[in-house]
């Protein structure tokens, strides 16, 4: 139980996907100036990164591993998180109109998020069990979303100050989310079990 | 089209980091020494010159509907060559920059390119445009390691400028990558709009 907790602990705080291992910055920079905005693509996210990881981590496991194919990961991974996404977009269109309102334009964007195939990649690389990698990709998932977030919420009041020209859009953005990193090593000396 | 407009078009006016800002994960990622950074824009710049031209060269053969899945095939071919190469002759290189060789495949400048240039033009120019865009986003990453790396170290490609102790730590952990990079585009915002 212990290891469960402290892999989810590590991933939200300790090595947030996006503030400390630099994955997924550009829905970070792009889907971050409303905080409505930022917690639909981190419940999309979400969604997605935690099917995504079981159905990669199964394919490795019992068909490359078995055959010798690992050298197909890259290839493999990015198709089947591509169909899964689309899989998804048609699945929820049909069954639940309202999520797909609220979800709908964050799905296509995400086969390029490359915390997901990131995920996928790093549970492989680490040798975790499935449900370790299962928590793993959840905690990661929320990370994102509290980095998001957090950071839809100082951009919402950053657009209140005035700000020297060079630096507005962009420059400034980047700045806060260096000072938003730097809040997060804070959480770095923590350590469970 | 010019060869050496489409050139410095990626290099300059459409540079991959500092005026599209396409790309960032790696750019801030792997950019903790001058040495990183280089290995990553010329890794990017192989992959990027070699699915431009295989692009442009079937694109007519590719239906329209599939063209999206068929471009990141092609791309993600080319990163698992590579892979296996850098893995084989440049191990040292691979470890450092780790996870960001595989994830090259989901880096929006190459599918960007291959949607917005490469399946419009010929291959000659596509291999140009793989060039500069290549070449554009390597001397953005050579440039933002250099700094990063003379700021927290004190050394430029391992070479020591000023002693280590005086350098500041920040600069090379994650909260310096995002507040290097934010400056450096200010600098280049001022100096575009004077």
């Amino acid at each position: 139980m212990l290891t469960y907790i402290s892999i989810f602990i590590t991933a939200i705080f300790v090595n947030n996907i996006v503030l400390s291992q630099f994955l997924g910055i550009c829905p970070f920079l792009g889907v971050s100036k409303r905080i409505d905005s930022a917690l639909g693509m981190g419940a999309a996210v979400t969604f997605v990164m935690t099917l995504s990881t079981i159905v990669t981590y199964l394919l490795q496991t019992y068909l490359l591993m078995p055959l010798g194919l690992d050298y197909m990961q890259t290839i493999v991974f990015i198709l089947v998180i591509a169909a899964l996404v689309q899989l998804l977009e048609i699945i929820i269109k049909k069954i639940a109109p309202a999520l797909y309102q609220a979800l709908g334009v964050f799905l296509p964007l995400i086969t390029t998020n490359c915390t997901i195939l990131g995920v996928a990649l790093i549970v492989i690389q680490k040798n975790m069990t499935l449900l370790e990698s299962t928590v793993y990709a959840i905690s990661t998932a929320l990370g994102f979303t509290l980095a998001l977030v957090l950071f839809a919420g100082m951009r919402e009041q950053m657009s209140l100050s005035s700000i020297p020209k060079a630096m507005q859009g962009t420059p400034i953005a980047l700045v806060a989310a260096g000072l938003l990193a730097m809040a997060f090593m804070g959480f770095s000396g923590i350590k469970i079990g | 089209m010019n060869k050496t407009k489409i050139l410095l078009n990626g290099l300059i006016k459409e540079n991959p980091t500092f005026v599209l800002l396409l790309g960032m994960c790696p750019t801030l990622g792997t950019t903790t020494s001058a040495m990183g950074g280089l290995g990553m824009g010329l890794s990017t710049l192989f992959v990027l010159i070699c699915s431009n031209v295989v692009i442009s060269m079937v694109k007519s053969i590719i239906p329209d509907k599939v063209r999206i899945p068929a471009f990141i095939v092609i791309i993600a071919t080319f990163v698992t060559i590579l892979q296996l190469c850098m893995q084989a002759y440049l191990p040292e290189l691979y470890a450092t920059l780790g996870l960001f060789i595989p994830l090259i495949v989901v880096n929006c400048i190459l599918l960007g390119r291959a949607e917005a240039f490469a399946a419009k033009h010929t291959p000659g120019e596509s291999f140009f445009d793989g060039l500069g865009i290549g070449l554009g986003f390597t001397v953005a990453l050579t440039l933002l390691g250099c700094v990063r790396e003379f700021l927290g170290t004190g050394h430029i490609f391992g070479r020591p400028i000023y002693p280590e102790e005086y350098g500041s730590l920040i600069f090379i952990l994650a909260p310096g990558a995002f507040i290097v990079l934010g400056f450096l585009i200010a600098i280049i915002h001022s100096i575009k709009t004077r």
